[in-house]
């Protein structure tokens, strides 16, 4: 039985919950189901859209919105909190040591090859030390609750982690269904998130940068499944929203193509892989990236947030030696535990993993998005045959993890209220200091008795609040 | 602002008032067939024709039906200036452009899309036809009264405007054209019954059956249409106010940016002319060949625009 964070297995409603869950009591069902059409039609409207790739009819869907919100106490906020900014930090000088001395390698931690026969790697980031020695200014920390106390981190997000305009729209359609529950409730602000990633990131200038940083938002554009963010996050800092044929590098400069010539751009905020970035350096056939960028970074004319390169921080490969990395860094124990992981590139492991396939989730080294992975206890005895013979053919390729119990929050459904399992990412920001967005996005595998909670996969999402207690 | 955004928002706002003009055309068209006694699926000649659609039809349908060219014209994708291809790829500009534009006016372009999406997504019933046409042009106006009412009057009103402006000189100089021979004064001084049909076709191309009216006292008369579709600076889609609109538009700009480019030498020329002008001197040099040049100086224009703002690279 999955723990429950609204209610008791009694059916009593824990503290956090027990405002919300007086005055749901006293609402109309047909109220509320009327509440959730509206809710489609805002997000509908707006163009709230994410596109699914291989579906050419659908090319863009909505993510489901569930009306009832996931409630965190203040409590159990400052403790998660204090442990994902331990993790970030230890992520930053991780990353640092990967690119400069690597002691940790010397220390015998991290086997070499796993960091340097890896393709998240980039030798063109060694002995390169980004403006502010910032690697990932952006983070997006998966966390999972199993029970009252026990959270889990599920994956560490440190490249281009996307869905904080869900955080965002999902705070602002609540604000506008149900007013009455924010007086009730005090809820901690999510709202200044677009003014902080502007500061953060202006704060974060290239050193020769004079006056006010120029900020920009580098998207792949129309047809990218996370668009509908990039534009939002532009509009709501204020900064332009620009693709990579609108740049150029000109006098050792990044500049862009406006109306009245070029002009020098300080940050750019680049929502485009690394293999993408610099067909001069990286993918020669990228149409998404700027020719030359590469050059004009190492030179310190110009921050590319998050610098490239972060993506070994969170490798999946690398996620399984991040309690090592913490204590490493910081001298301490990790505040929050990793998911117990086997790497099936170990003969000892690969062997338990295929022993218990029904019992584990199995999931791709380099994959995302809820694809190419198994989950052993749902899946058909075809499938996990099927997924065996991938595995023992690439152990190297895969790493498993047991099935968590992961926690349920409701969903409401026509007949009332129902428990699905959820995760949580909270977005973290990091400049000369870290500032963590007290919520974040909650993901909600909708099917019943489903574990997968990706957007591409069937998952909705939730607002999340944050008491202040 | 970028390049790129002054060309997503030029572009929108072509496609948005080709939409409601292709609308317009087809209404005109329903119109005939309508009011007069033998009429033939051949008229749809002459409005393939005004969308500038004709050959691409053919290529698509070898016969030629009323069903088939409202299809073509109101829903066919295949069609790159169907009704249903210009909100999509008006939306799509939009979309591109999205931090550009107000919300109410990226609200009302998206609704648009939505529900001309599934209104357009079956072929059409006859008896639907009038009032989908009014959707049709309900929705632009719609995304033009949120434009007027929330955006800032800077450099990316005035992009959008000019692609406004382009596009609507371009139509209604089409729609003249493909009638140019019942508006000579050779072929008939005083309209038979078939002129007047035709010229009311026009008119109502325009959406000017009415205003014309007002302003003429009611008396078709070709000289007077002619006058008033080219040279009558109130009639909002004559080619003289769209001129001087465009002018307008592109001084706001030069006077921002502080710099004048050719675009500007180009639109001034093209606004005098149409000023100076009389309708018995268009007559002279030939109604056709007058339209067909200010066909051939307007895309001019609308190209150096694109380079001198560096639309792209």
């Amino acid at each position: 039985m999955a723990f429950d964070e609204m209610l008791t297995p009694e059916g009593l409603p824990r503290d956090p919950y027990k405002q919300y869950h007086q005055w749901y009591s006293s609402q109309d069902a047909a109220h509320l189901i009327r509440k959730t059409q509206d809710a489609e039609n805002i997000f509908r409207k707006t163009g709230i859209t994410f596109a699914v790739y291989g579906h050419a009819d659908s090319s863009e869907k909505l993510i489901p919105f569930d009306i009832i919100p996931r409630i965190i106490s203040g409590r159990e906020w400052r403790k998660l909190a204090q442990g994902i900014e331990q993790r970030v930090l230890a992520l930053n000088a991780f990353l640092d040591d990967i690119y400069h001395k690597q002691e940790i390698i010397k220390a015998g931690r991290i086997p070499r090859e796993l960091i340097e026969k890896n393709t998240a790697f980039l030798p063109e980031m060694i002995g390169f030390k980004p403006p502010g020695g910032v690697y990932t200014h952006i983070v997006g920390t998966d966390i999972v609750r199993t029970g009252e106390d026990q959270f889990f981190v599920l994956e560490d997000n440190a490249r281009t982690p996307s869905g904080v305009s869900y955080m965002l729209e999902n705070r602002e359609t609540m604000m506008q269904m149900f007013p009455e529950l924010f007086t009730l409730n005090k809820v901690q602000r999510v709202e200044d998130y677009p003014r902080l990633l502007r500061q953060s990131l202006a704060s974060l200038a290239p050193p020769g940068c004079r006056g006010r940083p120029r900020v920009a938002v580098l998207t792949p554009g129309i047809y990218n499944s996370a668009y509908y963010e990039h534009s939002f996050l532009a509009d709501q800092m204020g900064v332009e929203l620009v693709e990579g044929s609108d740049l150029r590098v000109i006098d050792g400069r990044v500049k862009m193509r406006t109306t009245q010539g070029y002009e020098a751009i300080d940050v750019l905020y680049r929502r485009v892989d690394d293999d993408f970035l610099d067909p001069l350096t990286f993918r020669p056939d990228s149409a998404l990236g700027i020719p030359g960028i590469m050059d004009v970074y190492r030179a310190g004319n110009i921050t590319i947030a998050n610098a490239p390169g972060t993506g070994i921080s969170d490798d999946k490969a690398i996620y399984s030696y991040m309690p090592e990395i913490v204590e490493f860094y910081t001298g301490r124990k990790p505040l929050l535990e990793n998911v117990p992981t086997w790497r099936c590139s170990e003969p000892d492991s690969l062997r338990y993993v295929l022993d218990h396939i029904g019992e584990l989730v199995i999931k791709e080294v380099h994959g995302s998005g809820g694809y190419g992975m198994l989950v052993g206890p749902t899946a058909s005895k075809k499938e996990r045959t099927e997924f065996a013979e991938k595995l023992a053919a690439k152990p190297a390729n895969y790493i498993a993890q047991p099935t968590l119990a992961l926690s349920t929050v409701p969903i409401f459904v026509n007949k009332g209220i129902a428990p699905r399992h959820v995760d949580l990412r909270p977005y973290v920001l990091v400049s000369d200091k870290v500032k963590i967005i007290p919520g974040g996005l909650t993901r909600v595998a909708l099917k019943e008795g489903s574990l997968v909670v990706n957007s591409s996969q069937g998952g909705g999402t939730k607002d999340t609040w944050v008491l202040e207690d | 602002m970028l390049g790129r955004t002054a060309n997503g928002l030029y572009w929108m706002f072509r496609y948005i008032e080709r939409a409601e003009n292709i609308a317009r055309l087809v209404d005109a068209g329903l119109r005939v067939s309508l009011t007069r006694a033998g009429s033939s699926d051949e008229d749809w000649h002459g409005v393939l024709e005004s969308a500038g659609v004709r050959e691409a039809y053919a290529t698509v349908h070898p016969q030629l039906t009323a069903a088939d060219a409202i299809d073509y014209l109101l829903r066919d994708t295949t069609n790159p200036s169907s009704v249903m291809s210009c909100i999509e790829w008006g939306r799509n500009n939009a979309r591109m452009v999205r931090t550009a534009l107000t919300r109410e006016t990226w609200e009302a372009t998206n609704e648009a899309w939505i529900d001309l999406k599934a209104r357009l997504a079956n072929r059409l019933k006859a008896a639907d036809l009038p009032e989908l046409i009014d959707v049709i042009k309900h929705r632009c106006g719609l995304i033009r009264g949120a434009f007027h009412g929330s955006m800032l009057r800077n450099d990316l009103y005035n992009f959008s405007r000019i692609g406004t402006f382009i596009e609507r000189a371009d139509n209604t100089s089409r729609i003249l054209d493909v009638k140019y021979y019942v508006l000579l004064p050779s072929v008939s001084q005083v309209g038979s019954a078939l002129d007047n049909m035709q010229w009311e076709q026009i008119l109502r191309s325009v959406s000017a059956h009415r205003s014309y009216g007002w302003v003429y006292d009611g008396d078709l008369q070709s000289a007077n249409i002619a006058d008033f579709l080219i040279l009558k600076i109130q009639m909002p889609r004559s080619l003289a106010y769209c001129y001087e609109k465009i002018v307008s538009n592109l001084d706001y700009l030069a006077d921002t940016y502080g710099e004048r480019l050719k675009a500007h030498e180009t639109a001034a020329a093209i606004r005098s002319s149409l000023k100076r002008g009389s309708i018995a001197e268009i007559m002279d040099i030939g109604l056709h060949e007058f339209l067909e040049d200010f066909v051939t100086r307007n895309n001019q224009l609308s190209a150096e625009i694109t380079t001198g703002y560096r639309f792209y690279e």
